[in-house]
């Protein structure tokens, strides 16, 4: 493709414009020096009218439903000021010091103590720290997957996963759901039906709790038959837990790789249970992974920031951050509670949505025919936001749902944001109506990619 | 002068991120000749800040609705407020495609068959009725647009009758009318006008040449997605055409300062008015800046220049 960025020497062809500016010599441009050098993995990395519609969700006039970011306004700020200015003193010329490429071995401690509350029991020697989950999603994805690999994932899953899996340039095959979550059923289809195509599965990719964006999740035996599913076809495992401690009703259901240790790669986070600004995830993983993930996470950062990692584990030792994740879930249960009584009083007939026992999300199926994100600008004229379902999705199915959340609105302004999402589903029915569009139409595959909100709201 | 230039970016129409793109920009150049420049977005601060800063003019960088309805532009008039651009009466007809398109073909410039439509009246009249109506009205392919919105949000290209409710649906979810216009093939340009001492100056053409051959927002936002060529690969006569009709709307349509005509050059050659603009893009991927610079223009110095005229009108 040739790339012209020098102006040549055409002679002006408009000098005789009037009353026109006379221009130079022709520019041919496209105004980056670089376009058509870089990777193919960056096809796709474009501006996205949907995406820019969240920067209007951030003003305050609008109800956001659609940011995931956590209500961190209860955590004790003073008590944990004083610990790290404390901390700082005394520890100072360690955290502030590159570390171990592994993580400090304190917090790797401090960690198996936590995940013991999901029934893990493991080693802090196959502990690897990450900036946040999402790195770890990220070297996982880099450790197995060559372009054109298959990762299996919930129909649908969560927005973030679907484009670190896009930047390694892997397919998505959604699996399909039911009320308990991903269905062994359609797993075992899924893997027949790629065996026999011949395509090579990596991993499959799931969140067992409070799916995102679902809301939806797998009972103890569903967990065991999944995994039975996976052993038998020689399927590896990533379970994303980032939402798990966060239930609403009774203990947390053991996780799924406290049931298997050597099939399981598991995903642990500090971003809803304490802060998601100190970027504190790690990956649980088998010794051979785990060797692997270490070297990955050196070539990448050399080491996880270790200021970030003493922040995280000076909370742990000082504070009772079993009692604040006990004040979470009450928080946010009264927002769960909000929203599912705003989303029964103000959605109109022949919408859904599930029911979640924990986490921060609602997944609505709009009544057929209607296109959330083509409705998108509607509601944000009407000063509400949501995640379009198509974000959720690598093939661009998902037109007829949504993604609502409730965990960073107060529970009066969920309400008033179901009322006026309420209305917008109203007006955008009385449209259909009037045009009589097909339902038969109503989810086509799209060519596009959409995009979720950034960073902070996905 | 202290408190020069207050630039407004932002808002809260469909177009803010691109807004804060125009903000971010226009800033930079302004700080960059050494203006003192405040950059602010459009909320309930915003009469206080004004208060605060007597002496300043507001370069009004706000796309989509409010920003170019002229209803801000009100509001700064009503504070006695300077301000760079057309006045608010201006804007409320340039920016509603229904009513421009209709004032500037009236005045003999060459525009589409166009039709506008709110959404009330195919439920009054019966939806299909109209839609086959708009078929032969208006012919295939046709472009379906939101009458008051701007960088392409909600406009589809139309080839076939069944695609229209579709279209039209995804139109009326920015705004209450829509309209319906010929499809015309050809060369895309874009003209800014620029008032400088000696009044209103067509800027060169830009020939815009998406890579995707859909001038979409990822096309306007993303460097490297679309092609442009300035001086436009058009012959001179056509240029100067291109040039005089951008002049024209502006006159026409009596705005001030700086305007952007969107112009399609027909397969004969002849220049159709598509749009225009009273806050054109000025982001790090729109054309007015490249026609700027083509003509050995600096975007900073031309803003100083028309906060100069800016002041000039107030005083008068």
């Amino acid at each position: 493709m040739a790339i012209v960025t020098e102006p040549d020497q055409t002679p002006d062809p408009a000098a005789s414009a009037g009353r026109g500016v006379a221009p130079a010599a022709r520019r041919d441009t496209r105004l980056d020096t670089w376009a058509g050098r870089y990777a193919s993995r960056t096809h796709g990395m474009t501006a996205s009218a949907v995406r820019s519609l969240f920067e209007v969700a951030n003003r305050p006039e609008v109800v956001s439903l659609a940011g995931g970011m956590p209500n961190i306004a209860d955590l004790p700020l003073d008590v944990i000021a004083d610990n790290l200015a404390s901390m700082v003193f005394k520890e100072g010329p360690r955290a502030m010091q590159y570390g171990s490429g592994q993580g400090e071995p304190v917090l790797r401690e401090q960690i198996t103590e936590v995940m013991r509350l999901e029934g893990i029991h493991a080693h802090r020697d196959d502990v690897t720290l990450t900036v946040g989950s999402q790195q770890g999603l990220d070297l996982v994805t880099r450790l197995f997957c060559d372009p054109g690999d298959v990762i299996l994932a919930e129909a649908p899953s969560y927005v973030g996963a679907l484009g670190t899996f896009r930047s390694y340039q892997t397919d998505v095959v959604h699996v399909g759901m039911d009320d308990d979550g991903l269905s062994p059923e359609a797993l075992r289809e899924a893997l027949v039906a790629l065996r026999s195509a011949g395509r090579t599965v990596k991993f499959l990719y799931t969140i067992p709790n409070f799916q995102n964006p679902a809301g939806v999740t797998q009972p103890l035996e569903r967990r065991a038959e999944l995994l039975r599913v996976a052993r038998e076809f020689g399927l590896l495992v990533v379970e994303d837990n980032p939402y798990g401690l966060l239930t609403f009703s009774g203990e947390p259901i053991p996780a799924m790789r406290s049931l298997d240790a050597d099939n399981v790669i598991y995903l642990g986070s500090f971003s809803k249970t304490f802060s998601p600004g100190v970027r504190v995830g790690w990956v649980l993983a088998p010794h051979a992974v785990r060797e692997k993930l270490v070297l990955a996470q050196e070539s990448a950062t050399l080491c996880p920031p270790v200021f970030s990692q003493y922040v995280v584990s000076t909370y742990l030792a000082t504070c009772d951050w079993r009692g604040q994740i006990a004040s979470f879930r009450d928080m946010y249960r009264t927002r769960r509670d909000a929203m599912l009584a705003g989303l029964a009083e103000h959605m109109p007939a022949g919408t859904t949505w599930t029911h979640p026992e924990g986490g921060f999300f609602v997944w609505v199926t709009l009544p057929e025919g209607l296109d959330s994100q083509a409705m998108l600008p509607r509601a944000i004229t009407s000063r509400v936001a949501y995640v379009p379902g198509p974000a959720f999705f690598a093939d661009g199915f998902g037109a007829r749902n949504m993604r609502v959340s409730y965990c960073y609105p107060p529970p009066e302004r969920i309400r008033e944001g179901t009322r006026r999402l309420g209305e917008v589903l109203q007006h955008e029915l009385s449209l259909h109506e009037t045009f009589g569009l097909d339902p038969r139409h109503d989810d086509p595959p799209r060519g596009g990619i959409t995009r979720g909100p950034g960073a902070n709201q996905s | 002068m202290a408190d020069s230039v207050i630039v407004l970016s932002g808002g809260l129409s469909h177009e803010r991120d691109v807004s804060l793109r125009s903000g971010q920009r226009v800033t930079r150049a302004l700080q960059e000749l050494g203006v003192d420049v405040l950059e602010h977005d459009v909320d309930s601060h915003l009469i206080t800040l004004l208060r605060e800063h007597p002496d300043s003019v507001v370069v009004p960088l706000l796309h989509g609705e409010a920003g170019e309805d002229g209803s801000l532009r009100e509001v700064l008039d009503l504070l006695e407020v300077p301000y760079v651009g057309s006045t608010g009466a201006a804007c409320r007809v340039a920016f509603d495609k229904s009513i421009a398109t209709r004032v500037v073909a009236e005045a003999g410039i060459r525009t589409p068959v166009q039709v506008a439509l709110p959404h009330e009246i195919f439920r009054e009249l019966g939806a299909a009725a109209l839609v086959r109506a708009l078929g032969q009205r208006i012919g295939f392919p046709m472009m379906v647009k939101p009458s008051r919105s701007g960088s392409a949000l909600g406009c589809t290209r139309v080839d076939e009758p069944g695609q229209l409710p579709g279209a039209m649906v995804a139109a009326y979810a920015y705004g209450s009318v829509a309209v319906v216009e010929q499809f015309v093939e050809g060369t895309e340009v874009a003209v800014g006008v620029v008032e400088r001492g000696d009044g209103p100056q067509a800027l060169p053409a830009v020939e815009i040449r998406p890579e995707s051959g859909t001038y979409d927002y990822a096309a306007r936002y993303t460097a490297g997605e679309t092609r442009f060529l300035c001086p436009a690969e058009i012959d001179p006569a056509t240029a100067a055409a291109a040039a005089e009709m951008a002049l024209r709307v502006h006159e026409v349509l009596g705005l001030a300062h700086l305007s952007r005509t969107d112009i399609m050059i027909d397969r004969s050659g002849t220049p159709v008015f598509l749009e225009t603009n009273v806050a054109p893009g000025l982001t790090a991927t729109s054309t007015v800046p490249i026609a700027l610079e083509s003509a050995g223009l600096g975007i900073g110095e031309v803003l100083l220049e028309l906060v100069a005229l800016a002041r000039r009108r107030h005083r008068e």
